[in-house]
């Protein structure tokens, strides 16, 4: 994602005729808006806010067991709510602001209640509201995604806490590292739409989750298997389409790059659900329906990162590889190692995000179809730099989670007690049944 | 009197049903049931995740007829809800000791 504000192209036939006019030129240059980045921008926003409320909710729904169907969908709704008003009230100026002497790391305090936020005001050739809401969707999205790792057995109190927690002292700093002008773009790291800010984090916040809350009662003994694929393809199908908004939106404008975004995204995920589709018929014997509707998760989420780089070849070994990578770590790594990730936020998430993050590195190279790697970079140190960010990422994520995760548990305590794991949480937590049949 | 109860396989239920009529069977019960016999069950994997499913889905059938309609009955069932394959089910024969149409009072053959 390109940096709010800075360095956005006049679109060159309009340049043109503001050379022609001195004093027009130097009273407009400082921004213009432009109607067509406008227009699409607000629907990117729509689009991504559609990924989490209804997409990702139902996608989690019909993977959990029918009487915790309403716990996921309430967990996603008010996660919606609840990070939508941080971000208006401190977490767009932590993130999107310069912080001055501290700007590797934070931003400042200086939009604090979206102070200056007008009706005209521009982040590059769009008004900074489309901006800011823009980049709220993806903060409403990414503690949504760690939901599946401890689906079934969170208190609904604790999740609150640690998910108000998490947004602010994990998510906030790493959208300010790699889109604010901190030290991982400093880095010249490629994270186009949030390969690193969103599905790495997201990915180790869950594992650390997973590990911290437990296995669920009965696993992997008992069978806990979805109560209804059909909400989950359903579900899929509209974090698809909703993923244009989220990769193709990240361009933050109309134009070519957006375009190549939308093109590389669906060839990506086309692959990966196909990919996971065919490990699974001859792993297994039989194609599933959950196996091609995760696959094409896996390959939107490897995509992600490079889809403002990658050319449309690429995109297809982006899709393969993360799809091959999450299914391995899905279907065999999480068995043998026993820890229970639910929904598989890691396996999906976190893994094809690495996936992607890494080779974001290797097709944003022109000789493999790529937009081309700044001056100086190879391969080699571009797919260093990656590394880094993942690093980084991983290590500052998952610390930081952890802590809060353990805080939270001594404090208010984060599971359910065993009675209502059994009686399920939508009747426990929510006093009331999903299906009333 | 008899009373004849089959467990059959889901899809064979029209074909059975039409064999009964055909001999002139005028009335039978259908229950859905669960259970498992030499098929034993299936196995369903979600990501990796291999469930074993003991019982399946069978149509468990149950006629009552007088006694010189016994095999006539079982000859059609066996006929039409037959496969080939394991799974196809079995029949049971029970004697039956009194049957009362609770619309007349009638008792007996008359009630079937």
């Amino acid at each position: 994602m390109k940096k709010s504000a800075v360095g956005r192209r006049m679109p060159s036939v309009l340049a043109g005729l503001l050379s022609l006019v001195p004093a027009l030129a130097l009273a407009q240059e400082e921004a213009v808006l432009n109607s067509g980045d406008t227009a699409w921008m607000i629907t990117a926003t729509a689009l991504v806010l559609f990924m989490t409320i209804p997409g990702l909710s139902l996608f989690y729904a019909g993977l959990v067991r029918s009487k915790n169907v309403l716990s996921v969908l309430m967990q996603c709704f008010a996660l919606t709510g609840l990070m939508s008003l941080v971000w208006a009230i401190y977490g767009y100026s932590l993130a999107a602001t310069d912080g001055g002497a501290l700007n590797q790391w934070i931003g400042s305090l200086d939009k604090l209640f979206l102070a200056g936020l007008t009706v005209d005001s521009l982040s590059g050739t769009i008004p900074e509201s489309v901006f800011m809401t823009f980049q709220m969707t993806f903060a409403v999205i990414t503690p949504a995604l760690i939901v599946g790792a401890f689906a079934e057995r969170m208190k609904f109190s604790a999740m609150i806490w640690f998910m108000t927690l998490w947004i602010t002292l994990v998510y906030v700093p790493i959208w300010h590292w790699v889109w604010g002008g901190g030290w991982i773009a400093d880095l010249g790291a490629l994270d186009f739409a949030g390969g690193t800010v969103v599905h790495i984090n997201a990915g180790v916040a869950a594992l650390m989750a997973a590990l911290v809350l437990g296995k669920r009662k009965g696993y992997p003994t008992t069978a806990m298997p979805p109560h209804n694929l059909g909400l989950t393809v359903i579900g899929a199908s509209m974090l698809w389409v909703g993923w244009f908004g989220f990769n193709a939106g990240s361009q933050l404008a109309a134009d070519g790059t957006a375009g190549m975004a939308m093109t590389v995204t669906q060839l990506a995920t086309a692959t990966a659900a196909l990919t996971w589709m065919f490990a699974e018929w001859m792993n297994h014997g039989k194609p599933s329906v959950l196996g091609i509707a995760t696959g094409a998760v896996a390959g939107l989420v490897a995509i992600t990162p490079a889809s403002g780089t990658a050319g449309p070849m690429g995109a297809i070994a982006i899709g393969f590889a993360g799809a091959v990578f999450a299914f391995i770590a899905s279907t065999k790594v999480k068995r043998a190692l026993g820890y229970d990730d639910s929904l598989d936020v890691w396996g999906v998430h976190g893994v094809a995000g690495i996936v992607g993050a890494i080779l974001t590195g290797v097709f944003a190279d022109a000789s493999l179809g790529g937009a081309g790697l700044a001056e100086g970079m190879t391969i080699g140190s571009q797919v260093w730099v990656q590394f880094i960010s993942v690093i980084g990422t991983l290590v500052y994520g998952g610390i930081v989670s952890f802590i809060l995760l353990k805080l939270i548990d001594l404090i208010i305590g984060l599971r359910v007690n065993e009675e209502q794991e059994t009686e399920g949480l939508d009747l426990a937590l929510h006093d009331e049944r999903g299906y009333i049949i | 009197m008899k009373l004849v109860a089959a467990i059959i396989k889901p899809f064979k239920l029209d074909d059975v049903r039409e064999a009964l009529g055909d001999i002139g069977v005028s009335g039978i019960t259908v229950i859905e049931v669960k259970g498992f016999g030499r098929q034993k069950g299936h196995t369903e994997l979600y990501r990796g995740a291999e469930y074993v499913v003991d019982f399946l889905p069978k149509i468990k059938i149950e006629i009552a007829v007088d006694d010189d309609m016994v095999d006539k009955v079982i000859e059609a069932i066996s006929g039409a809800a037959r496969t080939g394959k394991i799974g196809d089910g079995k029949i049971f024969v029970f004697g039956l000791d009194q049957v009362i149409r609770i619309r007349t009072g009638e008792t007996g053959p008359d009630a079937l």
